[in-house]
């Protein structure tokens, strides 16, 4: 029996099943990105001074992310484009530019990104003894140029036993550019280009800190909420990518021959969610790299 | 909306997006005073442009094609 309505347009909506299915899809996943980016705006504008992390991402690794998928949305746009012209070879090569664009992208994530926050440490200093930690800090600095107090020391944590066995007392961290030279009007502003590691040393008593950790999701509501949509979306980019392995093997030349039309909805479906991925990563983009 | 409807809104946010980012790397450029900044707010504009050629070329293509009605 074969399904109605998979090529031809339903005379009492106009569409074709895939497409109303997709669009109400699409509906239901914007308002799942869109409770959790108000949740990140609201977070955000609650948080205490000094607790909102800046800089933190890699810019130069997120904008080449940001354009990896901008061209994947244009390849699988020219993929369907081929198909709609029965052009089949073409189809394959587009297609097959998408799925290594989206693995690149999961790639970057999962192998640089994500690993690289959970190698780096951040103590938050308790507020009765930030003083003692002024050096590292520099908030006499930022209050007399009216900026934001600093609350957290951040780099390279040497001894990472401190963070399970409670004989250790102190953290040895060593210290990113922020932390080492706190004073140094470049560390006014948080930078967006990756700063080289500095070779000096921090000796921070267990005792003086409110909650340390691992740059991880329990880190702060900064990292929860950036683990949160950003792993999110990558398992998107991940069914995305599958989807499209799906329709790249076989199965969619077996289609293609059978019912080429078929094919070309299938994939214009498809699309329509991927171009609905990448849309969700240009909000996502500058919310956590930039602003 | 078909797919080639919502890639025209998407390049659109694109354009945005990269117009956003250079202007973000001039103002930071001018409060930070680091020429990476501005070769940053240059590379954006010049995406920028790049994408709206793109806009433009797509949207002629799939119409010679009648791919867009």
């Amino acid at each position: 029996m074969d399904i109605p309505y998979t090529t031809s347009a339903r005379p009492d909506t106009g569409l074709w099943n895939a497409k109303i299915g997709i669009w109400l899809f699409l509906a239901s996943e914007i308002m799942l990105f869109g409770g959790l980016f108000s949740a990140y705006i609201f977070l955000r504008l609650d948080a205490p001074p000094g607790y909102w992390p800046h800089g933190l991402l890699n810019v130069p690794v997120g904008t080449m992310n940001t354009a990896i998928l901008i061209a994947s949305s244009v390849t699988v746009v020219l993929a369907w484009a081929a198909l709609k012209m029965r052009q089949f070879a073409r189809y394959k090569f587009y297609m097959g530019i998408t799925i290594v664009c989206g693995i690149i992208f999961l790639f970057v994530k999962l192998y640089f990104e994500w690993p690289d926050k959970f190698h780096h440490f951040g103590a938050y200093i308790r507020e009765d003894r930030l003083e003692k930690y002024e050096p590292y800090l520099g908030n006499h600095h930022l209050r007399e140029k009216g900026l934001e107090m600093r609350r957290e020391i951040t780099g390279h944590l040497h001894n990472e036993e401190a963070l399970h066995d409670q004989n250790v007392h102190e953290y040895e961290i060593q210290l990113d550019q922020v932390n080492a030279a706190p004073t140094d009007p470049a560390s006014d502003r948080p930078h967006f280009w990756p700063l080289p590691k500095t070779d000096k040393i921090a000796h921070v008593a267990k005792e003086d800190v409110e909650r340390a950790t691992m740059f991880v999701p329990s880190h702060s509501t900064f990292f929860a909420t950036y683990f949160t949509i950003t792993g999110l979306h990558g398992l998107h980019v991940l069914g995305g990518v599958l989807i499209f392995i799906y329709f790249w093997l076989p199965v969619g030349a077996n289609l293609y021959k059978r019912n080429p039309e078929h094919l070309a909805n299938r994939v214009e479906v498809a699309g329509l969610f991927w171009h609905f991925v990448d849309l969700v990563w240009i909000f996502v983009f500058p919310l956590f790299y930039l602003l | 909306m078909s797919l080639k409807g919502f890639h025209i809104v998407f390049i659109t946010f694109s354009t945005l997006l990269a117009l956003g980012c250079g202007v973000w790397a001039v103002w930071l450029n001018q409060v930070v005073g680091a020429p990476m900044y501005l070769l940053g707010a240059i590379c954006s504009f010049l995406a920028a442009i790049g994408l709206v050629t793109y806009g433009v070329w797509f949207y002629r293509k799939m119409k010679r094609l009648r791919l867009i009605t």
